[in-house]
């Protein structure tokens, strides 16, 4: 997978109607050659061309690990619909993962808003790099807001590697096709994992709760670029346990809190 | 539809408490996910290219946000619910380093890496782990 640009220059050589020059200066390798469908294509073929996205490897890593959580929510004893509509309209797995485990485990509701809100605030880089490449001020802002909902992790590393390729005015259509395309791995992976879990013998269910917790540490070691990103997984790892044992229901909180400041840090008190 | 009865015996958390009612549980849902969590979504695309992502309070927030995931990832593991806390506490390690192993091996693959990982949880169980 090629690695996602620094967001840095990007941003900068993107800054939204500081450039008076036509949309297609926005591209920003005039060198690269846009994929031989954005040809004539309209919209729509963008959009269904970005729902294609979705049924390649990354959409089906996405199926994988929503089995997981489909798997978990039906263990902790969440209903179906409950379990679908966390999927749909949250739609970010740490986040979905977060509210049920804290939800089945009885953590105060304001609690359970706030940690959840933490994992969020993730999402608020990600989204930053990624809306100059698709703001598009001829479409109208509901999709601009429907797109930023398809930011979590997966749409946004598929849509910051394809999108720069695609011309500007296809570019909307195109992500809103990922991004939705995503959606429906991660629904109908829930759905499913839901449904194997109450179905299939305990092993196989074992199976599908340890996907979760493998992906998601595999892709906090994928995605960290920065030193303090780095450090901040092993940190975390070795603190979240022993804040369960000390303060359960404040742990990740306190955890996450310590090492990422600890993480934060440390590379520059070293120096 | 509903699998609610269904649920295996290795589970000990019952429907949770907060969610009991049909409509009140999904304005729970609605409140604490969806309101706690979109915001920062919107506000992305509000500030847009207004605010430095590498700048350093963007930068100790993705790494509160890092270290917040690493310990959920260590609770599931050390402090699993349902049929994954009957599996030994050796097994779970030791399928989670050789995911992590083929992680590496694999050319930093996802994949790779998590189905290695599934699949050495799931020999450690066949073979009686």
């Amino acid at each position: 997978m090629r690695r996602a640009p620094a967001s840095g220059p990007i941003v900068a050589r993107l800054r939204w109607g500081a450039a008076p020059e036509p949309p297609s200066g926005v591209i920003m390798e005039p060198n690269v050659s846009p994929p031989a469908w954005t040809k004539d294509a309209d919209g729509w073929t963008s959009y269904f061309r970005g729902l294609a996205v979705a049924a390649d490897v990354p959409g089906w890593i996405l199926f994988a690990t929503a089995l997981g959580f489909g798997a978990l929510a039906q263990e902790l004893g969440f209903t179906i619909w409950h379990t679908l509509f966390i999927s749909g309209f949250v739609y970010a797995l740490p986040a979905q993962v977060v509210l049920i485990d804290q939800l089945a485990r009885g953590a105060a509701l304001a609690a359970v808003a706030f940690v959840v809100s933490v994992t969020a605030i993730r999402l608020l880089p990600a989204t930053v790099t990624l809306v100059p490449l698709f703001k598009d001020p001829t479409r109208p802002r509901w999709m601009a807001i429907a797109a930023v909902h398809f930011c979590a992790v997966t749409a946004w590393l598929e849509g910051l590697r394809r999108l720069p390729d695609i011309p500007v005015h296809l570019r909307m259509p195109h992500f809103l096709g990922i991004g939705f395309g995503m959606l429906l791995q991660t629904f109908f992976g829930s759905l499913v994992g839901y449904m194997l879990a109450a179905a299939l013998p305990p092993t196989i269910s074992a199976a599908l709760l340890f996907m979760t917790p493998i992906y998601f540490l595999l892709s906090l070691v994928a995605n960290a670029r920065a030193i303090e990103d780095k450090l901040a997984v092993p940190l975390g790892f070795g603190l979240g346990p022993l804040f369960y044992l000390v303060v359960p229901g404040f742990d990740l909180l306190a955890a996450g809190l310590l090492a990422g400041t600890l993480a934060f840090f440390w590379p520059k008190v070293r120096r | 539809m509903s699998a609610q009865g269904q649920k295996p015996p290795g589970a000990e958390a019952g429907p949770p408490a907060a969610l009991d009612d049909g409509f009140g549980g999904f304005l729970v849902l609605a409140v604490v996910g969806v309101l706690a969590h979109e915001p920062w979504r919107w506000l992305g695309l509000v500030i847009g290219v207004r605010i430095d992502p590498d700048g350093a309070l963007f930068r100790w927030v993705r790494a509160v946000s890092n270290a917040l995931v690493a310990a959920l990832v260590a609770r599931l593991l050390f402090f699993p619910v349902g049929v994954l806390a009957e599996t030994s506490m050796a097994l779970r390690l030791g399928a989670l380093v050789l995911g992590v192993a083929a992680f590496y091996v694999g050319g930093r693959s996802l994949a790779v890496g998590v189905l290695v990982g599934c699949g050495g949880l799931l020999a450690g169980l066949f073979a009686g782990l």
